[in-house]
């Protein structure tokens, strides 16, 4: 097995297209969460040929989309000054701030370095002992165990010169705030499949029974969005809402206990704000204050840097499903990926540069270059 | 709330790729590379041989005509699995002035050195490049070498710039692809930069990957024999990887491509690529070539590709179309079509 090829064979995908095509009656509306799974919707064309069956709606599970203005900002700072050495996932590298973005301080001769895992960075703040060595801990439930990690082996081995910036977001408090939005179309929800297999599914069930909507845990393949896609509609067609786990071969309704022991050892609820969207009460993990000593924000003082967004960007109704990303008039014009207005342009896995990269031929759009 | 005058006056604080200073993804081969060019350079230097943004230029000397190309190589490590950067630079600027239709003959070599590079390490790297120019029948005929401070270079830096003549009425060039063309790729994708991408980042992988650092010319050369002047384009899909290479033809012609057929790609190579999240489409490749030929030649060019070691798996990819100029569209497996851009800078590593 490989894992990988078994789950985009295109002959048992279109019989999963068909079984979709059979099974509705009617054009259901679904949202998937993860921006993982966008990525897979539109490059592999998945939204078009399900067309007369779902509507797609991209939700806010980017994690390069949500981090807010504010902590680019606060990372920018971090990532000039010449005593610290900024590490960072690669996509974030692009994200623009209020001035500019992190690509243009390594060129100003900031000291930004792509890591894979966040345990190298501890591993550069023990080779580079007379510099300040900063992490910029984004991402879901997903990346918070190898995040947390990272914090409590730099505790551990005594490593003072390491510090994080942190920015965790959380997805059952953005999904309540979606289903709370009288503007709210979703009729079920993909969940997103890497952050059950952290959390399990236990929080889950309580969403689908207040608010009477299916959800499905999926994986990020082809086949894997199919099935969930199918398991949804044929929820809808039979007037069920339940939950119910199509990425069986990760997720068990436990999750990974002992990453979830770890998070919470590290990290504490707190309340964050979303690029785009404003603060959700309680959706965000901040370090828990006996580990403020490894708190960028603490050890740095940059409580005072404050931003606003730009009003032009209208991401936020993109993250809620509001707006398609080719219906945003700034969409491949004022906002490309080399010049992106918003989050969602930035990132691979951002709706609108799913949609720009992936859907120009039938969004009607005209050829940017 | 947005309105039409707030789009045509942005306030917006957001930064532009175009920044008061140069960036790595300047160097990158997509569309920052492109804009560099265009607005800084051609304005500048622009003539009807540059204007031909061809992997080379073609120039008349005396009667004669004469095919100009030169190129600079970077890479960190030096060395890596398949190769060394002196193969990358024989082969490098060879492959260019094959591009263009032409025999290679002529190489320059110009060295920047760093104070402290090991002796050893450059000897091997001269052995190379000896080696390689020897096997592609080019004279390094001219050079030049200058030393700068430790910590001003990466080791060291090498530009070779290469001659080489025309034959016969073979005059593949950028702006040539039609439609109806076939578009057929030499070989499987995205070795070079994953080879150097695990060598620098001491990964390991389950299986080797190697560098497809190799000549190209014996594959143009069986090319032009087959099918003549029915070879319309060939370009060597180098930094950018495919994908870059594509979009250049797609403008350069101004024709629609769309790909059908899946590019292949080592199944080491696409676990890597997938393990790091990246894209085979735009990683380099210097020892592949795309060729856009007439449909009619199509057979006797695959037949031409494979009869090489470097072109055993050539195989068609796509068409060119006289539909959405300028773009490169790809046909899913599901039936759906997306379009495969060219990107702004580097591929940058998704978060999850």
């Amino acid at each position: 097995m490989r894992y990988l090829t078994e789950y985009r064979d295109p002959q048992l995908a279109r019989t999963l297209v068909d079984r979709i095509l059979e099974t509705a009656t009617r054009r259901w509306t679904l949202m998937e969460v993860c921006g993982g799974q966008t990525h897979t919707i539109v490059k592999q064309g998945i939204h078009e040929v399900l067309a007369d069956a779902v509507e797609m709606i991209h939700g806010p599970g980017c994690p390069v989309c949500v981090t807010p203005l504010e902590q680019i900002d606060r990372a920018l700072h971090l990532a000039e000054r010449p005593d610290v050495i900024f590490t960072s996932f690669g996509d974030m590298l692009r994200v623009p701030g209020s001035e500019c973005d992190l690509l243009h301080i390594k060129a100003r001769g900031g000291e930004v370095r792509v890591v894979y895992s966040p345990l190298d960075a501890v591993e550069i703040a023990r080779a580079n002992p007379d510099k300040e060595v900063v992490f910029f801990a984004v991402g879901f439930e997903t990346t918070a165990p190898a995040n947390a990690m990272a914090v409590w082996r730099a505790r551990e081995l005594g490593v003072t010169n390491f510090s994080v910036l942190v920015s965790h977001v959380t997805v059952p408090p953005a999904m309540v705030a979606i289903l709370e939005d009288p503007a709210c179309r979703v009729q079920a929800f993909l969940a997103a499949g890497h952050v059950c297999t952290i959390m399990g599914w236990d929080e889950y069930e309580p969403l689908v029974k207040r608010y009477r909507v299916p959800i499905i845990v999926t994986g990020f393949e082809p086949l894997d969005i199919l099935e969930g896609i199918w398991m949804s509609v044929k929820q809808l067609e039979e007037g069920r809402h339940e939950l119910e786990n199509q990425y069986v071969r990760a997720v068990r309704r436990g999750g990974n206990r002992p990453a979830q022991e770890l998070v919470g050892r590290v990290f504490r609820i707190v309340d964050r704000a979303w690029r785009g969207i404003g603060t959700i009460p309680g959706s965000g993990l901040g370090l828990r204050p006996e580990l403020a000593a490894f708190d960028a924000e603490v050890k740095f003082g940059l409580a005072s840097i404050r931003a606003e967004e730009p009003a032009e960007c209208r991401a936020g109704e993109v993250l809620r499903g509001q707006l398609k990303p080719y219906d945003c008039p700034a969409f491949g014009t004022l906002c490309t990926p080399e010049n992106p207005l918003g989050a969602p342009m930035v990132s691979s896995e951002g709706a609108c540069a799913a949609y720009y990269n992936f859907g120009r031929l039938h969004a009607g759009s005209e050829a940017v270059t | 709330m947005i309105t039409a005058a707030s789009l045509q006056n942005p306030a917006c604080p957001v930064p532009r790729t175009a920044g008061p200073r140069i960036q790595l993804g300047h160097g990158s081969g997509g569309k920052m590379s492109a804009q560099l060019l265009r607005e800084r350079f051609l304005p500048r230097f622009g003539n009807r041989y540059l204007d031909e943004l061809g992997d080379g230029a073609l120039v008349g000397v005396q009667g004669a005509e004469v095919v100009l190309s030169t190129d600079t190589f970077v890479v960190s490590p030096l060395e890596f699995p398949g190769g060394n950067i002196g193969h990358l630079a024989i082969h490098g600027t060879v492959n260019d002035l094959a591009m263009m239709g032409a025999t290679p003959k002529y190489l320059t070599v110009g060295f920047v050195l760093e104070e402290g590079l090991e002796v050893a390490l450059l000897d091997r790297i001269l052995d190379a490049m000896q080696g390689a120019a020897a096997a592609c029948g080019v004279d390094i005929v001219t050079g030049d070498t200058k030393v700068v401070d430790r910590g001003k270079a990466d080791g060291l830096f090498v530009n070779t710039t290469g001659v080489g003549f025309l034959r016969d009425g073979f005059r593949p060039g950028p702006r040539r692809a039609a439609p109806g063309d076939a578009i057929l790729v030499s070989g499987p994708l995205a070795r070079h930069g994953m080879a150097v991408m695990a060598a620098r980042e001491g990964l390991a992988f389950e299986a080797d990957i190697e560098s497809d650092t190799a000549s190209l010319a014996p594959l143009v050369e069986s090319l032009r024999a087959a099918v003549g002047d029915r070879a319309h384009c060939l370009r060597d899909a180098t930094r950018g990887g495919l994908a870059s290479a594509l979009n250049e033809i797609a403008r350069a012609s101004d024709v629609g491509i769309l790909l059908t057929g899946q590019p292949p790609v080592p199944t080491a190579v696409e676990a890597a690529c997938e393990m790091l999240g990246l894209d085979p489409l735009y990683v380099a490749n210097e020892g592949v070539l795309v060729a856009f030929v007439s449909s009619d030649a199509e057979d006797a060019a695959l037949a031409a590709l494979r009869a090489h070691a470097a072109g055993a798996e050539a195989s068609l990819i796509g068409h060119v179309t006289a539909e959405h100029r300028g773009l490169v569209a790809l046909k899913t497996g599901l039936g759906g079509t997306r379009v495969v851009d060219m990107l702004p800078g580097d591929q940058l590593p998704r978060i999850c």
